[in-house]
């Protein structure tokens, strides 16, 4: 065991390296680049800036060091934010996302859990029917409009809570709300498949003939098995989650990740894309083998050589 | 003289399965929304425009200061910004909207579950470096490969599979390039599906039935197509009803940031995106397209839901 989470710790790296490639391949590959879409600069003023990034450089030379830059982790200066560097940016605007991605998880994994576990426990009862409904419209309300609308009730018609801005935790249910609802929906129909198809199961059937008390089979034998769905969806959800998602940040006015990598993107900042991506994918890849690990351990079946 | 006998009929698995799906409520509810939003998308414009003459692009000509005008007799549904009837622009919205779903998950739909099958029937090496670009593109914002695919391929580069598709749709340039967007979407949209389907394989592909069409000398892309893969169609049909929301959902966000559906083309997304502006004094704006999304979403997953029930038969309830 300790030598798989070895070995795939080391492949981290590499991968990371791979990611940045592809993104940079990416980014080359479309037409345009930062300074075709600001306004056109003198000739003189243009040379000398792609002189500084080294822009100037043919492709290979550019690459070679960014790659050298990457294995120390330094991403050097966003081309739109001038005198900053990347991971300044980062590091300045990642707590604000994670915070609230991080919230809303929780809060998702609360209601999704239980309220999976229960409907399908009481499978075709009432609670069934009336919560994988509201699940089911957790899914079918964007956010971009659950949001809004939420703001125009709390916030400009009751004044319960305040419309955006970041401080306090008043300011904080809103965008916590809006984002776990479809977490919570996803969640908790994934939960009742799983355990739908687990009390199913043979090795249900054998907990229950050898005695066991119903507690037991539940928690300590289906459980296990029935929200496997739910961790294999935890790993890119939580990623993408802790890393921002950008139309919360917008409605409600947080300075979080999503929005900045957005706006970067469209700004062609290459630096600053490739900071977040290579930041986020190892974000990704770590919570995938967290992932990786716990199916062994939820399900014997599955098993690692 | 002979007793009249009854020829018993057998029943296919697809008969049973509509059988237990027409049973279900929720999901024959999800199924007549469906069709009726349908209908509605693809014949509402032209009926509205005959009985009533109200088009989605007509402007008023009468240049009045307040041009939103709240849900009335004339606009059920009120009328947008620049005085266009809203019914009208949800309507044709709706349109591009349902394609949306239709198209980008088909594309989804055949990249993911042949990547999966193919990585976890393999196994070992193999497995191990398909599923290892999946992590890759996992890790790359789906977001900066939309722009790029749409960047490339824009204009003259467009594959001609999707400029043919979009020309049976009796499009042209500004339509290439939405059916663009929709190919894209479904080219970032395989990879959960991939995983989930490969998850299924691995716990399938040791089963007794694989080894008996092994036994039996079926290729491997035989055993793979049709042996393993029908037998992940519940969650398949799980994940693509999820699917099916989640493109609609992302080329909405697209629209919202200004990169999706383009004027004069109109989709559900970007008519809620434009009301969110006017929110506070406008709400209708946001709240008719939104809400017609909505619907539409939740119906989708109810009839995924029953097909899902209809057609796994380990959840077949006698």
């Amino acid at each position: 065991m300790l030598q798989f989470i070895f070995k795939r710790l080391i492949v981290i790296i590499p991968m990371a390296l791979v990611v940045v490639t592809v993104t940079w391949g990416l980014i080359r590959t479309a037409p345009g680049n930062f300074y075709s879409t600001e306004k056109k600069l003198p000739p003189a003023i243009e040379k000398n800036i792609k002189e500084k990034y080294g822009l100037d450089k043919p492709w290979y030379v550019q690459y070679g060091k960014l790659m050298g830059n990457i294995i120390r982790l330094d991403f050097g200066d966003s081309l739109k934010y001038e005198g900053q560097s990347v991971n300044e940016i980062i590091w300045r605007h990642l707590p604000y996302s994670a915070t609230i991605g991080f919230l809303a998880y929780l809060v998702a994994l609360l209601i999704g859990l239980t309220a999976g576990i229960i409907a399908a426990l009481r499978q075709n009862s009432a609670f069934d029917y009336s919560s994988m409904a509201l699940s089911m419209l957790g899914l079918s309300v964007p956010n971009f409009v659950l949001g809004p609308i939420l703001v125009l009730i709390f916030a400009l018609w009751l004044f319960w809570l305040p419309p955006a801005r970041w401080g306090g935790v008043s300011s904080v249910v809103m965008p916590v709300i809006t984002l776990a609802a479809v977490y919570a929906a996803y969640i908790a129909r994934l939960t009742r498949a799983g355990m739908l198809e687990v009390l199913r199961s043979d090795y249900i059937r054998t907990a229950r003939a050898k005695g066991l008390d119903e507690k037991t089979v539940l928690l300590k034998h289906a459980l296990r098995g029935g929200i496997i769905p739910v961790v294999s969806f935890t790993g890119p959800a939580l990623a993408s989650l802790l890393a921002g998602t950008v139309v919360v940040e917008r409605v409600f006015a947080i300075p979080g990740l999503g929005n900045i990598f957005i706006q970067s993107v469209l700004n062609r900042d290459e630096p600053l894309i490739l900071g977040i991506v290579a930041f986020l994918s190892i974000l990704v890849m770590i919570f995938n083998l967290i992932v990786d690990i716990s199916y062994g351990y939820l399900d014997p079946r599955i098993r690692y050589e | 003289m002979a007793e009249k006998t009854d020829i018993v009929k057998g029943t296919s698995l697809w008969k049973d399965a509509w059988r237990r799906l027409l049973k279900n409520k929720l999901a024959t509810f999800g199924m007549c929304v469906m069709a009726l939003m349908t209908l509605l998308v693809v014949f509402g414009p032209m009926v509205l425009s005959w009985m009533f003459g109200i088009t989605p692009s007509a402007v008023p000509e009468d240049a009045a200061l307040l041009k939103s005008l709240p849900p009335s007799g004339t606009n059920i549904m009120g009328t947008d910004e620049l005085g266009r009837d809203l019914f009208a622009r949800v309507l044709q919205g709706g349109r591009i909207s349902l394609m949306v779903g239709v198209i980008s998950t088909i594309v989804s739909l055949v990249v993911g579950v042949s990547y999966g099958a193919i990585s976890g029937y393999l196994g070992g090496r193999i497995d191990n470096v398909m599923m290892r670009i999946v992590d890759i593109f996992y890790a790359i914002p789906y977001i900066l490969i939309v722009i790029v695919l749409l960047e490339v391929f824009k204009g003259e580069n467009t594959p001609s599979i999707i400029t043919s598709l979009s020309e049976a749709f009796g499009g042209s340039g500004p339509l290439n390039q939405i059916f663009l967007l929709f190919f894209a979407l479904g080219l970032v949209s395989w990879l959960t599906m991939a995983r989930v389907v490969r998850g299924q394989v691995l716990s399938l592909k040791n089963q007794e039935f694989v080894l008996a069409a092994k036994a039996t000398g079926v290729s491997t892309l035989g055993i793979i197509f049709k042996h393993i893969v029908p037998n992940t169609l519940g969650p398949v049909i799980v994940y693509a009803t999820l699917t099916i929301p989640s493109v609609m959902l992302t080329e909405a966000f697209l629209s919202y940031l200004g990169m999706g559906v383009q004027a004069p083309y109109a989709s559900w997304g970007s008519l809620a995106a434009d009301g969110i502006k006017n929110i506070a004094i406008f709400p209708w704006q946001l709240i008719f397209p939104g809400v017609t999304m909505a619907l539409t979403l939740f119906s989708l997953n109810f009839m995924g839901d029953g097909l899902r029930d209809a057609l796994d038969p380990q959840t077949r309830k006698f």
